[in-house]
């Protein structure tokens, strides 16, 4: 078995740019004061959480691969390149670095302006921003910027994807063909985003940013954290519902201990938490809820919940964080990381 | 658990073969009517009809036609109702490789698939009724729901009856070759004995407008590595191929498609939608998958390229080969099924992969019968007229927007 280690992390967040301002809000635990998103013809607004202006701006937003692209990118960007800095550091030359970014709604802003021009006149549908609606083209400019690196995918799924998306990153550094492994996990948000979420969590709040973790077998880089396990991907299916998954991912880690941390997707949207909260019911240790400060950012959220887990890590007297994803309609995953 | 794996590292590398593969083109559906259509290499395109192109530049598509009702399977009336054409149309290809794998059903079997839009037709009826009507809520929830690529996925594997999870690799138009690629690593390196495998996209108005703004639509006809040709046509479909090591083929008697020797991908940080000119990354891509096959080109018959027919694409395509195959590039075919049957997209590379697979199965050559004028650039033969052909190993080509590449290697099951 290999040993795994949590080289860097990044997030981008309502809270702000950075890994800190992001685990200062989860540690605080108040929701962030949300904004009204309005919408022509909508009878009520709907509460979101952006994400304010870097200040001071990021010089790497000023590269030309970034010029046109969305927010979505940005924040794609900016974590990976937080998490990646210390393997950057290290590795000068001779880099082999993965990346792998899990989206749930992906590029929303692009693809609402781009639809809606070409149902108002398809001839004059603008040529830019169409590329920028893919899926993959985050993890193109990312790429981008972090350069020479040999491989790059792109996931799509609920937000439990995001550690389906980190075991991708323990298979190519076990087959060797990477010496480290960025998975990020981003979202922006738009109207019509917090207005499809709403149809399922009335009292939600939307948020948006990504969160990023940097994967590698060298010991000598580790942040003083090791991913100790990840559940099976425990799938929604006919005959598995929601809460027999999360009880099923639940029934796979660790039981209650002071010294055990457990970072949950709570929102405080009791319909959407039932599963889960089903599942820890018997948890008596400690807990992180970052969704409760930071509000839901779907993929990002599940990248916010592992980077808050392993920051607690490094600062705080837990030994163990137990990450608990418990996906809104594909599966629950749980994960397990270690202070060494 | 995803990790520590359940299934240590295996001494030697396992073999992976394909034990069913189904396929849906605007060709027709299933294996045969697609082999016989290839075959000739009859150009399935027309005018489009699921959405209004009267305002487009360009106006065909190659539709595929569905039928009235889907295969039999264990979802409710109700979710086959709700269920996107790519779903649909994925669902026909799933069942036609199941029942030709001769698979049982089991909770832990991986369902690994390529998409670029999942189904974003409904994604459009949401914008439409969002913004018309933002107060009108009925069919929303399922629109946003069955939308996303997860609830395709989770409908073929309830479908089956299977419960492994679900894996979506959006990688642009090379996910269908990254997702045949994925299962092939997880089955080489032991960590599964079966994986489900494959791609999807159906037409939908949003990509049609974007590729066609982009200019990329080819206004006349599709005719990759033509000296004058001048775009792409999309296409859509789906296609699934059932993999497993040969060991566990061997143990149930299973008849054998083919084997998948080799899978190289690579990452193109030229441009987000153009291709590096010289092809560097294309001619990566080969070299993995010939070096995990543990082949060289003089050992490949046949080249089924990306081979879109943008001006870009091809010259990129057409230096990497000619980088990669050295003086065998002289003899070796090479021909684009884009031209017979578009551009499939997120499902492009599980189609070729299945029609790789048919070729070297039936040993034929599948012909680019709309090329007219061969690009000079073109040091190596384009097939151009339906032929046998004696076949041992087929590479695929598959590069996406964004710039991934992926190459997969089959060879002939005898």
């Amino acid at each position: 078995m290999s040993h795994v280690f949590v080289c860097g992390l990044g997030a981008v967040s309502p809270a702000g740019w950075d890994v800190p301002g992001l685990c200062q809000a989860v540690r605080k635990g108040d929701l962030l004061p949300p904004q009204s998103l309005e919408w022509p013809g909508r009878k009520f607004p709907l509460p979101w959480l952006p994400v304010p202006n870097p200040d001071p701006r990021p010089a790497f937003l000023s590269h030309p691969r970034l010029r046109r692209t969305n927010l979505l990118t940005q924040y794609v960007v900016a974590s990976a390149m937080e998490a990646a800095s210390h393997y950057l550091q290290a590795h000068v030359k001779d880099r082999r670095l993965g990346l792998i970014v899990c989206l749930q709604a992906g590029a929303v802003q692009y693809s609402y302006r781009f639809f809606e021009e070409t149902l108002r006149q398809p001839g004059t549908a603008s040529p830019l921003l169409f590329p920028e609606t893919v899926f993959a083209a985050p993890t193109s400019h990312a790429a981008a910027l972090l350069a020479d690196l040999p491989l790059a995918y792109t996931l799509v799924g609920d937000p439990a994807s995001f550690l389906q998306g980190l075991a991708l990153s323990v298979q190519w550094l076990e087959q060797g063909v990477v010496d480290a492994c960025l998975t990020v996990g981003a979202e922006e948000t738009h109207w019509l985003l917090a207005d499809a979420l709403w149809h399922f969590q009335h009292s939600t709040v939307i948020s948006c940013g990504a969160g990023a973790i940097c994967l590698t077998l060298d010991p000598a880089l580790s942040i003083g954290v090791e991913l100790s396990c990840i559940t099976d991907a425990h799938t929604y299916t006919c005959r598995r519902s929601r809460e027999v998954a999360a009880k099923a991912m639940r029934a796979q880690l660790a039981t209650s201990s002071p010294a055990q941390l457990l970072c949950d997707g709570v929102t405080g949207n009791s319909r959407a938490d039932g599963p889960e909260l089903a599942a820890w019911r018997d948890w008596t240790g400690p807990r992180l809820s970052p969704k409760r400060a930071l509000g839901e950012g779907l993929m990002a959220a599940a990248a916010w919940q592992c980077v808050a887990a392993c920051d607690a890590l490094t600062i705080e007297q837990h030994k163990t964080a137990i990450v608990s994803l418990v996906g809104s309609n594909q599966q629950a995953i749980g994960a397990v990381f270690i202070r060494i | 658990m995803l990790f520590p794996s359940n299934h240590p590292l295996p001494a030697t590398p396992l073999r992976v073969v394909a034990t069913g593969a189904g396929i849906v083109t605007a060709l027709g559906i299933g294996w045969r009517a697609n082999a016989d259509g290839l075959r000739t290499g009859r150009p399935a395109f027309r005018t489009v009809t699921l959405f209004d192109v009267s305002r487009q530049r360009a106006k065909i598509a190659a539709e595929a036609d569905l039928p009235a009702s889907l295969p039999p399977s264990r979802l409710s009336g109700k979710v086959v109702g709700r269920l996107d054409r790519g779903a649909k149309m994925l669902w026909l290809a799933a069942h036609e490789a199941w029942d030709q794998s001769g698979w049982e059903p089991a909770e832990d079997l991986p369902l690994v698939l390529g998409t670029t839009a999942g189904g974003m037709a409904l994604g459009e009826d949401y914008f439409r009724t969002a913004v018309r009507t933002p107060d009108r809520h009925r069919q929303q929830p399922t629109r946003a729901l069955y939308y996303q690529s997860q609830t395709q996925g989770r409908a073929i594997i309830d479908a089956l009856g299977i419960g492994g999870p679900v894996t979506v690799i959006s990688n642009a138009c090379a996910s269908g070759a990254s997702a045949i690629g994925h299962a092939w690593e997880l089955l080489h390196y032991g960590r599964c004995t079966r994986v489900l495998a494959g791609g999807c996209d159906a037409l939908c108005q949003l990509v049609f407008a974007g590729f066609d703004s982009l200019q990329a639509i080819s206004p006349t006809v599709c005719r990759p590595f033509d000296a004058h040709r001048d775009g792409l046509s999309i296409g859509e479909g789906a296609a699934m191929v059932a993999l497993e090591t040969l060991d566990n083929a061997r143990r149930r008697n299973a008849t054998i498609l083919g084997e998948l020797v080799g899978y190289g991908t690579s990452i193109d940080l030229h441009h987000l939608t153009q291709p590096q000119p010289s092809g560097d990354a294309a001619f990566a891509a080969m070299t993995l998958a010939c070096k995990s096959a543990q082949i060289v080109p003089v050992d490949i018959d046949y080249i089924n390229a990306h081979g879109t027919g943008t001006p870009l694409n091809d010259s990129a395509e057409t230096l990497a080969i000619r980088r990669w195959a050295g003086p065998r590039a002289a003899t070796l075919p090479v021909s684009s099924t884009k031209a017979t049957i578009g551009h499939l997209l997120g499902a492009a590379g599980a189609a070729e992969a299945v029609i790789c697979l048919m070729a070297l199965r039936e040993q034929w050559l599948p012909p680019e019968t709309t090329l007219e004028n061969l690009d000079s650039a073109c040091l190596f033969p384009i097939v151009r007229e339906p032929r046998d052909a004696r076949l041992n190993t087929a590479l695929s080509n598959s590069f996406g927007f964004g710039g991934v590449n992926a190459t997969l290697i089959f060879k002939r099951w005898a």
